[in-house]
């Protein structure tokens, strides 16, 4: 055939024509001009994605997020001890450190036994190290039992102290409870409180907001002087009256759920704002108009047009209002009206640091505010990039 | 100017009416009243509670009437300048209250101030020195000051304050002066008190207002009327006066309105920590007893205060910028 190329065919017969046999893509040429094509063909939602991951500092901080909310699944298993046990003689006991290196040789990360005197001047318990008595930490073990979630028994721990031995890395409070293991059973009251109340006021702020930004008229009114009235109430003092107004009969879960309700109920407002306002410029697009015209009724448009156009800065927004979820509760427990004790979160384990002697005394009870800036920095970090992320065609 | 001024301060008063209304329910809320909590208390303790002198304290603030009627008297009187009765300290709530309305509005008013000379000039080098080390530095130092709550930020002062200095920075004046009349002395110990309330509650307030400044200075900088002035040789400092500042001034004063509430809340959780003289360590005293009146004035007189506050910032902000006066009354 190759010898016949250019020549001409016979009269009548078809023109012979070159076909490769390679494959062919008519595509090829431009999913190949990469990138440019992978950003035209993406979904929203992973542009979005992208446009996060790029956000370092918040995709880290989302990362650190996950993992605390984690650890709220199985508090009791990774606590050393549990969050009630009293070792009434090594109360105020300070951190221990842990060491991995004994007279030279590595054992692996233990601490040392301590000897307990008081001291007759100032009747405070000190605590020096026994430098032979070794004592290594035990991982996967079993130690002081508990009730998984309050309903299965157990007793195995990620971490315990040697046999017969203590490990309070942390140190002890004044009954002489481990900081360190209340700190992380206080992370599942403190963290699922800023969770559920944004999650009521996200709907709150939804459907009160939706409807005044939809329907206009004398409910937007009506709504529009409500949330006035709410902001220009300092919050803290407002959840200090509604909080003290619980009764004291209630039982700790019960004050649990009327906290997370009084957070939740007075905090809508900003997020209702911000749907009535989005509401109010999503009402005079064109596409809203197709679909009002082709007659779906307004809680479709709602909900299926109007919606995903903003629930992403939703998100965002809603994120950053948990920090102030969170301070808020730990302000009220630390002031004492807010969750009590039996219940331990970050804001109760604070109170037993509430005086200057205390802090002086007992530096390491001031522990629990560490995990709460960690946690309110994390949330704002993440809040800021989901808000950049929020909008990916900028 | 005036009509704007007029017309805002009569929406007020719906606002302010709400507000009463919102803080009446919140007295009546609770299961019982004073009296029956202080009667099982005195019973509990075995005295004998005086029952004629309760059942006329009663009859005096009406609460054998209909609740609508109590709260008619209970506004009316505060119209009047009447707040009611403390039952737990016997005295009318004006008595019991005495300068610490003040001290509350003193301490607020300084905080602002401070806040303000703080978050300014940071902003504007945070905006016009954007990604540079200060930058950084200064965005992670208030990302701190958010992060800290404030009860722990005054706990942690006092200890440093007691160790470092030797000065215990509790309170706002010097106890000999508490029940003084005002005087230049009891003035200067205030003063010499009041910086660290002041810088504790500012914190969180300054660090908030200068992301928000930074942010809203760096919108302006982008602009095209600043690439003009710049193209057509304006000294950088004279183009950064001129304009971008101008606009950021404007967010500068309303901004108070939305750091207010919080500034507030902040103000009274330090006060207890620190005991001040203010407001905040009786709030919480009148609500863990339920002397529902005297916690209702000061809910009352801090939501007044928030409400106070914006409105100044809003006029202030006409005053700047007359798009807004003369916007206002189409757009509200």
């Amino acid at each position: 055939m190759s010898n016949t190329q250019n020549a001409l065919p016979e009269p009548g017969a078809p023109m012979g024509h070159f076909v490769s046999d390679l494959p062919f893509d008519p595509n090829e040429g431009e999913a190949q001009n990469s990138a440019q094509a992978r950003f035209a063909q993406a979904s929203q939602r992973q542009l979005m994605w992208w446009q996060f991951r790029k956000h370092k500092v918040a995709y880290w901080c989302g990362v650190f997020l996950f993992l605390m909310y984690a650890t709220v699944f199985i508090s009791e298993f990774l606590a050393p001890y549990h969050q009630d046990t009293r070792n009434s003689d090594v109360i105020y006991s300070p951190p221990q450190p842990v060491h991995l290196f004994h007279e030279g040789a590595f054992i692996g990360p233990f601490v040392y036994g301590r000897d307990q005197t008081l001291d007759m001047e100032t009747l405070r318990r000190v605590y020096t190290d026994d430098l032979t008595d070794v004592q290594p930490l035990r991982f996967f073990c079993q130690g002081d039992s508990y009730d998984f979630w309050g309903v299965i028994p157990g007793n195995f721990h990620l971490m315990c102290p040697a046999k017969g031995g203590e490990a309070f890395l942390l140190g002890t409070d004044r009954l002489g409870r481990d900081v360190l293991s209340r700190t992380i059973y206080g992370a599942r009251i403190s963290l699922t409180i800023g969770i559920l109340g944004v999650t009521l006021s996200f709907v709150l702020g939804i459907v009160i907001g939706g409807l005044a930004g939809y329907h206009g008229g004398w409910f937007d009114a009506v709504t529009q002087r409500v949330i006035e009235v709410l902001q220009s109430i300092p919050s803290i003092p407002l959840w200090m009256a509604l909080a003290a107004i619980i009764p004291v009969t209630w039982s700790p879960i019960l004050v649990y759920i009327g906290i997370t309700v009084i957070l939740g109920m007075l905090d809508w407002t900003g997020l209702a704002r911000a749907v009535r306002s989005k509401l109010l410029s999503l009402r005079e697009e064109d596409y809203v108009l197709a679909a009002r015209l082709m007659g779906a009724k307004s809680g479709r448009i709602i909900g299926r047009h109007m919606v995903p156009g903003f629930m992403s800065h939703l998100i965002a927004t809603a994120t950053l209002t948990i920090p102030a979820m969170i301070l808020g509760e730990t302000a009220l427990s630390f002031l004492g009206i807010g969750l009590r004790a039996p219940i331990s979160s970050w804001g109760i384990l604070l109170t037993e640091a509430r005086s200057v002697n205390i802090i002086a005394l007992y530096p390491w009870l001031l522990f629990p505010v560490v995990p709460v800036i960690l946690v309110i920095l994390a949330f704002n970090f993440l809040g800021d990039g989901l808000r950049d992320a929020a909008d990916p065609y900028k | 100017m005036i009509r704007y001024i007029f017309m805002r301060v009569l929406t007020m008063i719906p606002t302010l009416v709400l507000i009463s209304i919102l803080v009446f329910l919140i007295i009546e809320l609770p299961p019982g009243d004073f009296f029956e909590s202080h009667i099982a208390e005195l019973q509990a303790l075995g005295e004998d509670a005086d029952l004629a002198e309760i059942e006329m304290l009663r009859e005096r603030y009406g609460f054998d009437q209909p609740q609508v009627i109590r709260y008619l008297n209970w506004a009316g009187g505060m119209l009047t300048g009447d707040f009611g009765y403390s039952f737990e300290y016997r005295l009318p709530v004006n008595e019991v209250v005495g300068d610490r309305l003040w001290l509350t509005i003193v301490l607020s008013v300084l905080t602002i101030l401070f806040t303000w000379a703080l978050a300014f000039p940071i902003g504007i080098y945070s905006a016009t020195h954007q990604y540079s080390w200060g930058d950084y530095g200064l965005t992670f130092l208030g990302l701190i000051g958010i992060a800290v709550p404030n009860f722990m930020l005054a706990l942690v002062m006092m200890y440093f304050a007691n160790t470092w200095f030797g000065i215990s920075i509790g309170n706002l004046m010097d106890r000999q002066y508490l029940n003084e009349p005002l005087s230049w002395e009891k003035v200067q110990s205030i003063l010499s008190h009041i910086w660290i309330p002041v810088v504790i509650i500012g914190m969180a307030g300054t660090a908030g207002m200068v992301r928000r400044l930074r942010a809203n200075l760096l919108d302006e900088l982008d602009k095209q009327y600043v690439v003009t002035a710049k193209a057509k040789g304006l000294h950088p400092k004279k183009v950064l006066r001129k304009y971008p500042l101008r606009m950021a001034l404007n967010f500068f004063v309303s901004d108070i309105g939305s750091i207010l509430p919080a500034m507030i809340s902040g103000a009274e959780v330090t006060a207890i920590v620190l005991s001040l003289e203010t407001t905040g360590p009786m709030l919480i005293r009148a609500l863990q007893s339920q002397d529902m009146y005297l916690a209702g004035s000061f809910l009352m007189f801090l939501a007044f205060l928030t409400v106070i506050g914006v409105l100044i910032s809003d006029i202030a902000l006409a005053f700047l910028d007359p798009r807004i006066r003369l916007g206002a009354g189409s757009s509200k």
